[in-house]
């Protein structure tokens, strides 16, 4: 009989501990894909941050190490800088990496340290129970903003590849999504890439993935894909922001 | 026998930290230990597979000590108080992945911004944790430019043995002084760590560094295995120095600088024909309570020298059990007490009880 | 035998640098010793002092609180340490640069020209070697011979010039 579906090699068996409707069993496979596909599982290391994907450690079949909140860049130079011939990623929500680990993030990229970073953007602190994001969009309600995000007091959302790609530094940022099946296709292409750009000694490469969270947003997991159509992608145009080798390959 | 050199106590650092094996160095600038940094940034690169990196602050920096220590690499970073504050966080998720570093506190006066002259007031963050949840460091206390040295080296042994950060805490003089040192010539032997991330190879089942255990009993469990173990490092690692105690009725205890200046100040005092002796703890996490409850068995005062406002004097009083006073003499924010004042704090107490 | 040494100046004076010579010297003669500046934002113009201890002895405390010699380089430091001196003690004054006398009558005094003299052998900025040179002459602390050999310790071997000129500011001092 021939397989037309099977799960990654790069997860494990263990059962996500995700809710329902959530897109990070989407964008997990995405990353363990793209692993396979490439052959490198063996010398793979991912780091977990402190978010919902804090145990994403059980989950990827390859050596995993924790970090702290934020701080999964800084890790992951040291693994890199320790293990130049291993393949580094880390997997990072908007408030482990846009938030308490902002200079971590920044500091990596102009480094241009070969590693990959998974950005999952879904606007909203979800392990804790909802609280504003730094990526919340304005006047979106959340349990530490319950009238909205003002952006008088609270300040405006930060779109992390506009800000990073004004850096020489990095390689590769792209911004996807994972809402519908050619969003999802696209998603696929993009962390692949950034897998890839690491295994050619390329650098930095860095997929944000606009997300959702129905749980947290209040909303049924249909209405929650829409809502990254109708709030979200305006807020977050998808789209390559930084990709060097392509540039000076023109 | 090697040749001796003369060098800082914060370069010595250096040279014995490579000379460990350490090829990863990650720090961020801070006064009084910016020529260790400097040492390694120009060593580093002419080392195969050595690596400086300036780190974009102190976070970072034990979070890339936490990275290279979980593929089973020596690693270090060294700071300055204020510093080494930043780097707590690390350092409670480095303990508590159980992972071996090297963490070297050149202290200076604090609280705040402080100043940048010696002290000795990091001890209680150095020896009680210092970040949150239950964990200690091996903590060493060089005396001199030569233990700078091969105390850097012990303490990477240790860390390795026990699988825990060990923490060497100089101070300013230590670190801007220089003296005759000798330093290693063969390299240490290193012990297996089948631990370590190095990827799986497809040959093994995914090792995973992690602090995390969500369930109670879990974790509670590794809190107790880990307590054994620093049993164990109380049991066979605690390491001090004792000087003139065989038949002395004073004695006083101090580390680093203060053990320097309290020397001096025993030296006089039998001159003068007080019966003085000194304690200098080597490790102050483990403590030596042990020589501190014998000195308490045969001596009618225990002086706790300090370069703070009273820290270690806590420990010396719990080992000592109420059996004699324990007084203390200091100097604080920067200020080394002088050898004087030492001795005169010597001589009341010989005088107190007579 | 432990000789505790002061030696206090201006930032910029090479008080460091003599202090340092002094020390590679002792530890060539197989002495014990130990060397500590003061450190930090001070160093830059404004004063610098460092402590050298040389003894046949382990050093204890390396600071130096009750110099046996001091050698200043300015008025504010002779000012600062002229009484710290133990009595007996020797004290090296730069009598270019401080035009007072010492008020001390318990120790001995050394005046030298030595910035002037610096100047006169083209060497204007190693008064602190000529300083030394005569500090080697009175105290003997250590020996004069193979003065040069300690030179190599702290000038680096691509500064060949530069260790003649030092050579020569040191017997300078001692000559003097």
């Amino acid at each position: 009989m021939a397989i037309v579906f099977e799960k990654p090699k790069s997860l494990t068996d263990a059962p996500l501990h995700y809710c329902p409707g959530c897109t990070h069993g989407i964008i997990h496979r995405l990353v363990a894909q793209a692993i396979d596909e490439l052959g490198i599982e063996g010398r793979t290391i991912g780091v977990a941050p402190v978010g919902c994907a804090v145990m994403a450690y059980n989950y990827f079949s390859c050596d995993m190490v924790e970090a702290a909140h934020g701080r999964a860049p800084a890790v992951a130079t040291g693994l890199k800088r320790s293990l130049p011939e291993n393949i580094i990623f880390t997997y990072q929500g908007d408030g482990d990496l846009a938030s308490i680990g902002m200079a971590e993030t920044v500091h990596s990229a102009t480094r241009n340290e070969n590693i990959t970073i998974i950005f999952v953007n879904n606007a909203i602190y979800g392990m804790t129970g909802g609280q504003m994001a730094p990526t919340s969009l304005p006047g979106q309600v959340t349990q530490t903003s319950p009238y909205g995000r003002d952006v008088t007091t609270a300040g405006f959302p930060i779109r992390i590849c506009e800000l990073l790609s004004t850096l020489d530094g990095p390689e590769y940022i792209e911004r996807v999504a994972v809402n519908n099946v050619k969003n999802i296709k696209q998603a696929q292409k993009a962390i692949k890439k950034a897998f890839e750009n690491q295994v050619n000694g390329k650098g930095f490469s860095l997929i944000e993935v606009v997300s959702s969270c129905p749980t947290n947003w209040g909303m049924t997991p249909d209405d929650a894909l829409r809502w990254i159509d109708e709030k979200m992608i305006p807020y977050y145009p998808l789209g390559v922001y930084k990709d060097r080798s392509a540039k000076e390959g023109e | 026998m090697a040749e001796k050199v003369l060098m800082k106590g914060n370069e010595a650092i250096a040279e014995a930290a490579i000379r460990a094996g350490c090829l990863h160095y990650f720090g961020y600038p801070i006064t009084p230990q910016t020529e260790l940094a400097a040492y390694m940034a120009k060593r580093m690169p002419k080392i195969e597979g050595g690596v400086f990196l300036q780190a974009e602050s102190e976070i970072a920096a034990i979070n890339m000590v936490y990275g290279v220590a979980s593929t089973g690499k020596r690693v270090m970073t060294s700071s300055s108080s204020p510093g080494v504050s930043l780097k707590q966080e690390g350092i409670s998720y480095i303990a508590g992945a159980d992972l071996p570093a090297l963490i070297v506190n050149v202290q200076r006066g604090g609280p705040g911004l402080g100043g940048i002259q010696p002290s000795q007031s990091d001890y209680f963050q150095a020896t009680k944790g210092g970040g949150h949840g239950d964990y200690h460091l091996i903590v060493l206390t060089p005396a001199s430019v030569q233990e700078m040295a091969d105390l850097t080296g012990l303490a990477f042994d240790l860390a390795d043995k026990y699988r825990m950060p060990a923490m060497l805490l100089a101070d300013g003089t230590m670190g801007q002084m220089m003296e005759p040192v000798e330093l290693p010539e063969t390299a240490p032997e290193m012990i297996e760590k089948p631990w370590a991330v190095t990827g799986t190879q497809m040959k093994r089942k995914h090792n995973i560094i992690n602090s995390l255990y969500l369930v109670p009993d879990e974790l509670e469990k590794m809190n107790f295995e880990r307590y054994e173990r620093y049993k164990q490092v109380e049991a066979n690692e605690t390491r001090y120095e004792e000087y003139m105690m065989d038949d002395a009725e004073i004695c006083v205890v101090a580390f680093g600088i203060a053990a320097r200046v309290s020397r001096n100040a025993v030296v006089e005092a039998r001159k003068q024909g007080i019966k003085a002796g000194l304690i200098r703890p080597i490790t102050i996490w483990p403590f030596p309570k042990d020589a501190i409850a014998k000195a308490a068995t045969h001596c009618k005062e225990i002086i706790s020298v300090e370069l703070s406002m009273g820290q270690m004097i806590e420990d010396i009083a719990l080992s000592a059990e109420c059996k004699v006073p324990v007084t203390l003499c200091n100097r604080a924010g920067g200020m080394i007490p002088s050898p004087d004042q030492v001795f005169d704090a010597i001589k009341k107490a010989a005088g107190g009880n007579e | 035998m432990t000789t505790e040494i002061l030696i206090a100046g201006f930032g910029g004076q090479g008080v460091l640098f003599a202090g340092k010579f002094l020390a590679y010297k002792a530890l060539l003669e197989n002495k014990q010793l130990s060397w500590l500046p003061s450190y930090g934002p001070e160093m830059r113009g404004g004063t610098a002092n460092c402590s050298v201890i040389i003894s046949d002895e382990p050093v204890g405390s390396p600071i130096v609180s009750k110099p046996d010699v001091l050698i200043v380089m300015n008025l504010p430091s002779l000012d600062k340490y002229e009484d710290a001196v133990v009595p007996g003690g020797k004290i090296f004054v730069d009598s270019t640069l401080i035009e007072r006398k010492v008020n001390r009558t318990d120790v001995d005094v050394y005046y030298i020209p030595a910035t002037k003299l610096a100047n006169d052998i083209e060497a204007p900025t190693l008064a602190n070697m000529i300083m030394i040179g005569k500090v080697i002459k009175e105290t003997g602390v250590v020996p004069y011979d193979n003065i040069d050999k300690a030179l190599d310790k702290v000038v680096s071997a691509r500064k060949a010039a530069l260790k003649e000129i030092n050579f020569k500011a040191l017997d300078t001092g001692y000559n003097n």
